[in-house]
């Protein structure tokens, strides 16, 4: 059997490498994403005072380390029983919104962008942010560069630093926030939902530019008929920071409503001799592997789980953005993997919108900022929606608050059982007998993967780098036959079985 | 003038070290101006590939962050070495092993163990070996950091960086003023020197958790009892996290000539401790919770005391 390589992959968080095994026609017979980074945290965190969580759990991610500042804190809360003030909770939620609409942008303009923006056939060179600028003009890029660097001063005034804020603390927050950060705060909020709502075009324009694109994102090899997840409020709208989860099926029929806490009444995760991260799979549906032809077998999370899973928007600008596609639907999910990122627009208005909802409310300001927690219940879950989809962090403590167990579950890793199924599909649809191997084309299985903006770095709570992409092919005896290699000018190289043996 | 060729590249890190360097705003345009970006996996296609075809010593400065946990980790180190002119340890977990360095309180057996026996786990399909034949790099025996599995010109500390420190450093490379050999990026003082909580000269006779209390404003958190590795910790963060009525945590590693940040902070306690009678002495440092996680939470591969254990294990 003949074996393909695509390792690693790029344009992501994390690490990664796809093997592709072919039968003797040249089909592809069985795909693989293998993740091969493991960091340990939920042994090592084993010992540390549990307020120290939020601190050290966001070192899992420099990218969302919100997200994991948040949800250890919220486990943390819940570790010692106690609820925070009102005013801490504000203070938390616009720092987690201003957050998710920052990490968003970066994601749709700098990750995932080149692909549709610059386009999936564009010179390996130019699929970068540079070329996003250049497509994008001048005053556009110039606001994306303003928008991450915005969201990163909210995290600065609310949680002291731009990458790993600290301020979230179990029963609170560590200090007010002062009238001068509010009225800054109201700033950023207004510029906030001007630029993200005038970002909400981008998608649609590349549609239009790039029908090799349009094909792509409507085409079966990208269409995935899964169940999908979502953390709601009580009107069954997404919010990031907070809610239940609603799960509904491949027709959009909810298939159940839970607490985070209930998790593990719900949710298992597989492991694989082959991969470092485990898949996560419904209890109450079973595990049936992680293949398209058991879509609907497979949990979605994300953007796109979000507003599947929802019954609308909170705020009003995202909700307009919502129904231009869902009014028609009737209540039926969108099954296409790339229109994740057309969901990530979405997603981000809200959050941009209650960025600045809260910025405008006065009791932001509010000194009353901490509950003081006494002795721990001993257990907590803290659950929030990253900007890869849900987050769950759970902690078993003593009476003192140290920490005895740490399970997390990231989104990516409720995600990879489809992710794995969409990269094999698109495998399977793309690499054919005969078929040119080209670098456009491993792009393009790339692509598959990419829309989830993964976080294997969360995933593994582990982060590695990303490198070339490098095709092996094995003979039938395992050996490797030719090794293809495509440079930063796209060119493809075929490397000689000495050079390989050679390495 | 010939162009620089800088490389960046994240081994076992957050990738927070990717965003400080991205942190550099519009400086970037400033950047890729005089210099070529040859390599920066995190925000650009170039592969191993176009790295292995340069010439031995061909990129000028690269910038490594995250520390070596894997075998994979290790073999993209000695690449980058031997093409780069100057290897810079970047961030925390590069330069001192950083936040996974505290995997080595447990070894990789317990690691691989509980992270496949948590409650959710389901090992009915097997999990992953260890084996030369794993699609998966071995973890290596224990984490390191950069230094220890290759020669480091430069360290640039903090977890992440701060985004002026990076680009001063930048500005210093676009210059020719880099000197090979220490520290870059950061003062010679400790984080008390920025810090702009006043002390008082109070002297602690209890410690407090930070959850524990809301602390004074604009007062040393060191002298209301919260253990912050301020006085232990070297300057050029800006005391970010006290200015939030937060404690430090030391991301930028022991001040001074100090090589082990337990050893500096237990000095700096000392200083604090509001008694001279050892028995006294001894029940207020025991209301210090997790001392060892503390005061190595970003050093603890590069500790006297897991190089002492290490001695003594083998390697």
């Amino acid at each position: 059997m003949k074996k393909i390589s695509i390792d690693p992959i790029t344009r992501l968080e994390g690490h990664g490498r796809i093997d592709m095994y072919l039968d003797d026609a040249g089909n592809v017979e069985q795909a693989y994403l293998i993740i091969p980074e493991l960091r340990g945290f939920e042994k090592f965190l084993e010992g540390r005072p549990v307020e120290e969580l939020p601190l050290i759990t966001q070192r899992i991610c420099g990218v969302c380390p919100e997200a994991h500042h948040a949800a250890a804190a919220k486990a943390a809360d819940a570790v010692y029983g106690v609820e925070i003030p009102l005013a801490a909770e504000l203070a938390r939620r616009l720092q987690y919104n201003a957050f998710m609409a920052g990490d968003h942008a970066t994601h749709f303009f700098a990750l995932g962008g080149p692909d549709f923006i610059v386009g999936p056939d564009a010179p390996a060179a130019d699929r970068n942010i540079v070329g996003v600028m250049r497509e994008v003009g001048s005053d556009l890029a110039a606001q994306v560069i303003r928008m991450r660097k915005e969201a990163h001063e909210v995290a600065e005034l609310i949680g002291g630093r731009r990458i790993h804020p600290v301020s979230m603390v179990p029963g609170g927050i560590s200090q007010p926030v002062s009238a001068q950060t509010q009225a800054r705060l109201k700033e950023i909020a207004q510029f906030m939902v001007e630029f993200t709502h005038a970002a909400q075009g981008v998608f649609a324009r590349s549609l239009g530019k790039h029908p090799e694109f349009r094909e792509m994102v409507m085409s079966e090899e990208y269409t995935s008929r899964t169940n999908y997840l979502a953390l709601v409020n009580e009107q069954g709208q997404p919010d990031a920071y907070d809610g239940r989860i609603r799960i509904v099926n491949p027709d959009g029929a909810e298939l159940l409503t839970y607490h985070p806490s209930e998790y593990l009444d719900h949710f298992a995760e597989r492991s694989e001799p082959w991969s470092y991260l485990k898949f996560p799979y419904l209890k109450s549906i079973g595990w049936h592997g992680t293949s398209d032809a058991v879509a609907a077998s497979l949990i979605r999370t994300g953007p796109l789980g979000s507003l599947n899973a929802a019954t609308g928007m909170q705020t009003p600008l995202a909700q307009e953005e919502f129904e231009k596609v869902y009014a028609a639907r009737k209540g039926q999910p969108i099954h296409q993997t790339l229109l994740y990122h057309w969901a990530r627009l979405v997603e981000m208005l809200q959050c941009a919108e209650i960025v600045q909802r809260i910025a405008n409310d006065e009791r932001l300001i509010d000194p009353d900022i901490r509950t003081i927690p006494g002795k721990a219940v001993g257990e907590g879950v803290g659950c929030v929606e990253a900007p890869r989809g849900l987050l769950t962090h759970h902690y078993k403590t003593d009476e003192d608050g140290i920490v005895q167990s740490v399970n997390m579950i990231v989104g990516t890793t409720y995600n990879y059982p489809a992710i794995q199924a969409s990269v094999e599909k698109a495998a399977k649809s793309l690499v054919r007998p005969g078929a040119q191997l080209t670098e456009p084309l491993m792009n393009r299985i790339e692509m598959a993967f990419r829309a989830y903006d993964p976080c294997f770095g969360c995933a593994t709570h582990a982060m590695a780098g990303t490198g070339p992409l490098e095709v092996r092919a094995y003979g039938p005896d395992g050996t490797v036959v030719d090794r293809i290699r495509r440079d930063h000018e796209g060119t493809i190289h075929h490397l000689d079985r000495e050079e390989v043996e050679g390495r | 003038m010939t162009r620089l060729r800088i490389a960046a590249y994240s081994a076992a890190g957050c990738g927070g070290c990717d965003i400080a360097l991205l942190d550099i705003h519009e400086h970037i345009i400033e950047l890729v101006a005089a210099a070529d970006i040859v390599f920066w996996p995190a925000a650009t296609d170039f592969k191993y590939f176009d790295v292995e075809q340069m010439p031995d010593g061909s990129i000028d400065a690269c910038f490594f962050n995250g520390a070596i946990r894997t075998e994979e980790n290790r073999h993209v180190a000695e690449l980058l070495r031997r093409k780069s002119k100057l290897l810079v340890a970047f961030g925390a977990c590069s330069a001192m092993g950083g936040v996974p360095g505290l995997g080595n309180f447990y070894g990789t057996e317990a690691i691989l163990e509980r992270a496949y026996t948590t409650e959710s786990t389901d090992t009915l399909g097997g999990r992953p070996e260890q084996s030369a034949d794993s699609p998966v790099p071995a973890l290596t025996s224990r984490v390191s950091r950069l230094s220890d599995v290759v020669p480091v010109d430069l360290e640039i500390p903090g977890c992440p960086p701060e985004a002026h420190q990076v680009w001063a450093v930048c500005q210093a490379l676009i210059a020719g003023t880099v000197t090979p050999g220490g520290i870059a990026g950061a003062g010679t003082r400790s984080v008390c020197e920025e810090c702009s909580r006043a002390k008082r000269g109070v002297r602690v006779s209890k410690f407090v958790r930070s959850h524990e209390i809301v602390p004074e404003p604009d007062w040393c958190l060191l002298e209301q009892g919260i253990v912050c590795m301020g006085p232990a910790t070297r300057s050029g963060c800006g005391a970010r996290c006290t200015s939030v009525a937060m404690p430090c945590r030391g991301c930028y590693g022991p001040a001074g000539d100090s090589i082990d940040h337990g050893a500096a902070m237990a000095a700096a306690l000392g200083s604090v401790i509001d008694s001279d009678d050892e028995a006294t002495i001894r029940s207020i440092v025991a209301d210090i919770v997790d001392p060892a996680g503390t005061f190595y939470c970003f050093s603890l591969p590069s500790s006297l005391v897991d190089r002492a254990r290490r001695t003594e294990v083998g390697r």
